[in-house]
């Protein structure tokens, strides 16, 4: 903010009217004299922050320690936590409105609200994974657990008999069907619905956003209305693995679709200018370009479709025994198998469900890391050792070029038409 | 295409070293032609898939659905077998638990896609959004067992608070029993609606909450800088400039998470104790939803108890269908940045 200090004008040439001279005159502008001014901070966390934070939380601590048991019969963990949590924030208020003025009240209080939210969001995730761990933790640990079936266990034996081996098995038949039908499909839907223009690529990519949230229930009713009451089909775990692709499709078509709009247009356009008809654009440059993008996609369909538990219940159903053929009779998952175990009352068959849930939970999370991994890549990323293999690729077609024109240097050039461009290793050595 | 190669070929001086210009309209060849139809087919596979679940569940409910009419949406019973059975009861109380999981999940997942794009030190927003991507991904029957195992024990306290104090609106109230009853049996306060909600609130609130991040971040640089330069501070800014550019996101967000809201199965399979008449008291025990009620009665041997099983389906398919659409407009209005333009 700095003063312009004008210079008056004076005696310009200016046409007047009836001879009276002209009366326009700029203002003169005194220099005013301001405070200097700081730049204020708008992040930042000083000493002063830290004190009216640990301050607001100590009392607040105390005065929900004193509410709760001594001046009031109030009680249960959740409501301290609730009451301690309000008390917080209006000391917190108070101590900065000590110093500051209302809308940096009221951002301070806003800003612990919102970091609350995620805190709190976090905890839920923290106390869902460690409470199934925590009560699955005794059944995790006997080797029976992945090894054996229910076939030979009742409802009231100890953990040390029976397991979930049935179950394994039969997620691993159930996904890899799934895996089978939703890969090839899933892909090329979201091919179809980026690199081919067409009057139904909007609508068809619509109907996709609706699926995703098709409830699974009815993804189970489906199979079940069609394949087991109207081709009258066994229950079996194909039908389950069909219903677990309707809902695993979506997901992975989805994702697939938003990793194929990243690759760069220009890629396309520089296969194009080879002359490469549209499938090997595809084939050669875009699927591989997205590659662990695609990965990801798979990776997290997967995840959802192991996770799928009404499908599996509706087409499939509980079974104690081990079942390795997918065409007939039902077949068990893990969700299906947690949620038949916990809806009993005996405490080992609980206990075996918590296991059950921790496995499967365990089976998830590892997925889904490996998904964030690969898909933290950017598109057209070149590990280390794919980067090693190309060179040494493109060197020994460097040697190899060197030597086939060693004897035809000789030779007469070749007449015309010039012969047609050749990748380097078509060329014969 | 065709214009510009007419054009060319009707162009008054020709080249003689180029007699016969080539045309510029290339036509696919064989490859090509096979690779276009595949994908077609896979897009149209996906989509006749979709038509079908409607098409056959239209199929197997016309048989109920023709017998009750107009009364199986009013109807409160579920007997099939003797022919008085309505949606009534089991989808007000969908719309419910889904109501308190949307209520629950809203700040929730505000103030953590808040946090995300606006206070999270940028180091760690990636690995913030990784955890709450997690939460999406956990399996809803872990969130099941959360529920029934943990949640609703340390949710008692709350839900009698609650009650006590606030029974006097009508929907936390406990039917049948004065404080003293309410405090001494604690059964009452299990397998609500509230319970069930606030578990499918864990779930959905992932989903809204990658929604509304994704549009919080496309808030535009110069209007956030534009704030803090009038002397804004970071929680003005949010409510001048992000809070209004992203109503429309925030709209479509929560729609979709209610969309998921409504049809969750198994958590609230596990959670809650059945019943048909519709209680709108959400923190007693005993609710319904219709995916619940589905995965309760499958089995059951009548073809005309499950069709009318087909019919709630059905009306589960078109609520979720019409609330997605509804949300997806909002979010797609939202992105294409219509609303920074006023």
């Amino acid at each position: 903010m700095t003063t312009i200090e004008l210079e008056p004008v004076d005696e310009i040439d200016v046409p007047t009217r009836n001879g009276a001279p002209p009366e326009t005159s700029l203002p003169r502008i005194e220099p005013v004299s301001r405070p200097p001014q700081n730049l204020r901070s708008l992040g930042g966390f000083g000493r002063q922050d830290l004190l009216n934070l640990v301050g607001a939380a100590a009392s607040a601590l105390a005065l929900s320690v004193l509410l709760f048991g001594t001046l009031t019969p109030l009680e249960g963990s959740l409501g301290f936590v609730v009451v301690a949590f309000v008390l917080f924030l209006v000391v917190y208020g108070v101590l900065v409105s000590m110093t500051d003025n209302r809308p940096v009240v009221v951002d301070k209080v806003m800003s612990s609200l919102l970091s609350a939210s995620f805190v709190l969001a976090l905890l839920a995730l923290g106390s869902v994974i460690v409470f199934t761990l925590w009560r699955g933790r005794e059944a995790l640990f006997t080797w029976n657990l992945y090894t054996q079936d229910m076939s030979s266990a009742g409802p009231a034996d100890p953990l040390s008999v029976g397991g979930i081996g049935h179950a394994i098995a039969g997620t691993l038949i159930i996904i890899s069907i799934a895996i089978i039908i939703t890969v090839p499909l899933g892909i090329s839907c979201a091919v179809y619905l980026n690199e081919t223009r067409g009057r139904m690529t909007r609508f068809v990519r619509t109907v996709v956003d609706a699926m995703t949230a098709l409830p699974s229930i009815l993804a189970g009713l489906f199979i079940f209305a069609t394949w087991i009451l109207i081709l009258g089909l066994p229950k079996s775990g194909l039908a389950a693995a069909i219903s677990v692709s309707i809902m695993m499709l979506p997901i992975i078509i989805r994702s697939a679709d938003v990793v194929l709009r990243l690759v760069p247009g220009n890629l396309r356009e520089a296969s194009a200018a080879t002359g490469a008809p549209e499938w090997r654009t595809v084939w050669f440059v875009v699927l591989p370009t997205a590659r662990s993008g695609l990965a990801t996609a798979v990776i997290l369909g997967i995840a959802r479709g192991i996770g799928e538990t009404a499908p599996v219940l509706l087409t499939s159903g509980f079974a104690a025994a081990l079942n390795v053929d997918p065409t007939k009779n039902p077949m068990v998952s893990l969700p299906l198998a947690t949620f038949e175990f916990v809806r009993s009352p005996q405490p080992a068959l609980i206990a075996r469900g918590f296991a059950t849930a921790a496995v499967l939970m365990v089976v998830v999370l590892f997925l889904f890391t490996i998904a964030r991994i690969l898909g933290g890549r950017p598109p057209g990323h070149v590990s280390k050792r794919q980067r090693r293999r190309n060179e040494r690729r493109s060197k020994r077609d460097l040697t190899r070029i060197d030597h086939v024109p060693a004897e035809p240097v000789s030779l007469p050039p070749p007449p015309l038409p010039p012969p047609p461009a050749h990748r380097p290793s078509e060329l014969t050595p | 295409m065709t214009l510009l190669s007419t054009s060319l070929g009707a162009s008054s001086s020709p080249d003689p070293r180029d007699p016969d210009p080539r045309s510029l309209v290339s036509r696919r060849d064989r490859g090509d032609r096979i690779f276009h139809a595949g994908a077609f087919m896979s897009g149209m596979f996906v989509l006749a898939i979709m038509v079908m679940v409607g098409l056959f569940l239209s199929i197997e409910a016309s048989d109920a659905l023709r017998t009750r009419g107009f009364s199986f949406l009013t109807t409160m019973e579920w007997q099939p077998d003797r022919g008085t059975f309505g949606i009534a009861a089991v989808l007000l109380g969908t719309v419910l638990i889904a109501a308190v999981a949307v209520f629950v999940a809203i700040p929730i997942s505000m103030g953590t896609a808040l946090y995300i794009t606006e206070i999270a030190p940028p180091r760690f927003r990636s690995a913030f959004v990784s955890l709450v991507d997690l939460m999406a991904a956990v399996p809803s029957v872990v969130y099941g067992l959360w529920g029934l195992f943990f949640f609703q024990g340390a949710a008692i306290s709350l839900s009698r608070w609650l009650s006590t104090w606030f029974g006097w609106i009508p929907i936390f109230a406990v039917e049948g029993s004065g404080s003293e009853t309410a405090l001494s049996n604690a059964t009452v306060f299990t397998a609500s609606t509230f319970v069930a909600g606030v578990v499918v609130a864990l779930m959905v609130m992932p989903i809204q909450c990658s929604v509304m991040r994704e549009v919080f971040s496309q808030v535009p640089l110069g209007e956030r800088e534009g704030a803090y330069a009038l002397g804004a501070t970071r929680w003005g800014m949010i409510r001048i400039v992000s809070l209004p550019f992203a109503r429309g996101g925030i709209i479509g967000g929560t729609m979709l998470g209610l969309g998921r809201a409504l049809g969750e199965t198994i958590a609230v399979l596990l959670i809650i104790s059945p019943r048909f008449d519709f209680n709108f008291r959400v923190l007693e025990a005993g609710g319904n939803s219709v995916s619940s009620l589905i995965a309760l009665r499958y089995a059951e041997a009548s073809s005309f108890s499950l069709s009318a099983l087909m019919a709630a389906g059905l009306a589960l398919f078109a609520m979720t269908l019409v609330v997605n659409f509804t949300a997806s407009a909002f979010v797609a209005r939202s992105r294409s940045g219509a609303s920074s333009e006023a």
